[in-house]
């Protein structure tokens, strides 16, 4: 039994990102089953485009004053001077942790059973800096930056994460044969921090190891904790044996703010083809929607929200192409609410 | 980057590290399938010394790197660096001395050996010197380290010129650039350039580039997809073990360093796996296609075709199997059928 305390069923304020490419169908979907379960959310919709030189001021202050928003995906300009407005946002307001979750779903046979794998990937810094020189002509360098603060805040918050879910084992994946200081520091912070949670087993993976055991024993893996970069090969690794980027729900959460949206490939906005024909997968942003619910303390409005998605992949007749049917967007949306309990 | 080439009925020197662990049992095995088959080389045995040598600061003696050298072509089976102090591991004195610059491999998946991807025919090509393996890091102040990745115009051009051959000279249709420019702009963005500039003299090799989270997706939702990947050092090092583990593991995984001046060191993947070391247990598949890039390298295409063909037989047939694939065969048993079947 949840017991509320007075006042919690009052409507909250979310910000939501259309974005571009898929993003408005998958937002669009999102929006109609909140409507339709009445969910005690309502939205503040910005428009942004990853062609934007950076991120609105007033689509800050909105998730600042909200603390949580649902987003589509923002298109990274290849080769132009602009940086991803997804970086922007997850650095602006300090989303450290990105969360995928990378798991099969009933009645959706992949190559691969009985994969649950969470992956938990530090956000800010990393090969991510940056930082970038020219150091003689045909020459570069590219900062990698690695903090104990960074690796700390990420490994305490993947060992809550994996209390809190009754999770029992913590990989972390690191390089440090090769760069002994900087993973040396990240793993050095995993290890002081799992010694605080005996109950949860730890091990550590090195990267190149770790991608070829996801595709052949990804049963193994439970939770895993990761510096920048490999977390994003991980999860897309992950999130690709168990059906891909349609289905896979995530986000990313820092002290104050948390931002919902695809969890894997979140900055893949799609082809034309899918947006033209309005079939993208709506799969992945309902689960990330129930995770939010779950967030802001709507724990039964989460659970009807995803045993109703659920339901609607396992019964198969309503999928879109990534999973091998022929559904649009909105036809997948109209039998998710028709099977909300 | 010109290929090695050989008048009929000369016998080629070429060395042999059999190595640590378990290689001096899966050297033994290439040995005598190459008798059988009557591959017309002459091996220069070089062992890892028990003492450090000066001239290259790692057991690796002076010797050994000229016999490589000399012979520009070689076999290698793993090699454990003993722990401890004032000397270099002895991969990277190979890499280093040798300027093996790219680690070319091949994942195919075996007929007859059922993993969950039957579809994969592709090659990975790994930049193999700079990159994020600089060996450059530094502590800035207490708790915060850096560690430099470098992309050179020159590295990243010879990789790319090398992949591109490579291509053409096996048939291949197409060359994909793996990168993370989107974030890396200058540095991986480098590597696309030069990229792009070798392309431009293949016209007739198509060329595409793709962000590598996104490969590590189709890789393992449809790896048939890709043909030749070029890449610079960390994704090549990851991306070529996803794809060894979609094929079935490193039992199974060829590869083959180039090096300065045309050298082709070939080298199993796996490392010397001390657990079995000595129980004639191992696989020796893994050299065995070593070997046979490294005839392919030399031309000896007819040699090179009847003993792949041999060791697929054999595995296809699954009467003998060693136990990493779920078989009883030790490494000799497995060896005799590819024999038998030459
Ligand atoms: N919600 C979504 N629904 C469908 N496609 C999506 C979605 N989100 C992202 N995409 C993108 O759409 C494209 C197709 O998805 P998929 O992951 O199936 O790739 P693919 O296997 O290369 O596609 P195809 O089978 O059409 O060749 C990819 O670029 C994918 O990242
Ligand atoms: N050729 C092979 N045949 C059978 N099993 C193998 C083979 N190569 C590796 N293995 C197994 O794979 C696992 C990993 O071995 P590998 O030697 O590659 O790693 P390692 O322990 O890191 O060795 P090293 O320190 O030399 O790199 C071991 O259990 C080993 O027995
Ligand atoms: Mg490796
Ligand atoms: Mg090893």
């Amino acid at each position: 039994t949840y017991m509320p305390r007075p006042g919690d069923g009052a409507p909250r304020a979310v910000t939501l990102i259309p974005g571009d490419g898929i993003g408005p169908l998958v937002t669009g979907a999102v929006r109609q089953v909140m409507e339709a379960m009445h969910a005690p959310v309502y939205f503040e919709t910005y428009d942004v485009h990853g062609d934007m030189p950076t991120v609105p001021p007033a689509v800050i202050d909105s998730i600042r004053r909200n603390k949580v928003c649902i987003k589509g995906g923002l298109a990274t300009p290849v080769g132009g001077g602009v940086s991803s407005l997804n970086m922007q946002l997850r650095k602006e307001l300090d989303l450290y942790a990105s969360l995928v979750h990378c798991s099969n779903l009933p009645g959706l046979p992949t190559r691969h059973q009985g994969v649950d794998i969470v992956v938990i990937r530090e956000n800010t810094e990393g090969e991510y800096s940056g930082l970038e020189h020219e150091v003689v002509p045909g020459v570069v360098e590219s900062l990698k930056v690695i903090t104990k603060f960074c690796s700390e805040r990420i490994a305490k918050y993947a060992f809550e994460y994996a209390y809190l879910n009754n999770r029992k084992k913590v990989t972390a994946v690191h390089k440090a044969n090769i760069m002994k200081l900087a993973d040396g520091l990240f793993l050095e912070s995993c290890r002081e921090v799992a010694s605080k949670y005996p109950g949860i087993q730890y091990n550590e993976m090195i990267v190149d190891n770790c991608s070829m055991q996801l595709v052949s024993k990804p049963e193994q893996f439970d939770v895993m904790v990761t510096p920048n970069l490999y977390g994003n090969l991980v999860a897309n690794t992950a999130a690709g044996i168990v059906g891909g980027t349609g289905i896979m729900p995530g986000g990313n959460v820092g002290q104050d703010y948390a931002v919902f949206e695809q969890g894997a490939s979140a900055g893949n906005v799609g082809n034309e083809n899918i947006v033209e024909q309005k079939k993208a997968n709506p799969v992945a942003l309902l689960l990330s929607s129930a995770m939010m619910l779950r967030h802001l303390q709507f724990p039964s409005f989460a659970d009807r929200l995803e045993t109703a998605v659920k339901r609607v992949v396992a019964e198969g007749t309503h999928r879109t192409k990534d999973l091998g049917g022929t559904s649009t967007t909105q036809e997948v949306t109209d039998a998710v609410i028709a099977s909300l309990d | 980057v010109a290929p090695f080439s050989t008048e009929s009925g000369e016998t080629i020197r070429a060395t042999l590290f059999p190595g640590d662990g378990i290689g001096p049992e899966i050297a033994e095995s290439v040995k005598q399938v190459f008798n059988v088959a009557g591959v017309p080389i002459e091996w220069e045995e070089h062992y890892v010394g028990t003492e450090v040598d000066p001239r290259t600061e790692s057991f690796l003696t002076w010797e050994s790197l000229e016999s490589v050298r000399r012979n520009k072509v070689g076999l290698k089976g793993p090699m454990a660096t003993p722990i401890g102090k004032g000397h270099r591991s002895l991969n990277l004195t190979l890499r280093k001395e040798l300027g093996l610059y790219a680690n070319v491999r091949p994942c195919n998946s075996l007929p007859g050996y059922k993993t969950r991807y039957d579809d994969v025919n592709l090659v990975t090509i790994r930049e193999n010197t700079e990159g994020e393996y600089s060996g450059l890091e530094h502590q800035v102040v207490r708790g915060v380290v850096e560690s430099l990745k470098i992309i050179t115009r020159q590295a990243s051009l010879r990789v790319a010129e090398y992949a591109f051959h490579y291509a053409k000279a096996n048939g291949r249709e197409r060359v994909s650039a793996i990168h993370k420019a989107n974030i890396m702009r200058k540095t991986d963005g480098l590597f696309l350039k030069c990229c792009r500039e070798v392309a431009a003299k293949y016209p007739e090799i198509q060329y595409e580039e793709v962000i590598i989270d996104n490969c590590c997706m189709t890789l393992v939702k449809n790896p048939g997809l890709f043909d030749v990947l070029v890449m610079p050092n960390l994704y090549g090092d990851i991306i070529s073990d996803l794809c060894a583990g979609l094929i079935g593991g490193l039992g199974l995984t060829p590869s083959c360093n180039i090096g300065e001046g045309g050298i082709c060191l070939a080298e199993a993947v796996h490392g010397s796996a001390p657990d079995i070391a000595g129980k004639n247990l191992a696989n020796p598949t893994a050299l065995m296609l070593s070997a046979v890039m490294m005839l392919r390298h030399l031309q000896f295409n007819d040699k090179a075709d009847r003993i792949h063909n041999a060791i697929l037989q054999t595995i296809a047939e699954g009467k003998y199997r060693t136990a990493d694939l779920g078989g009883k065969a030790s490494t000799s048993e497995f060896t005799n059928a590819v024999c038998e079947h030459i």
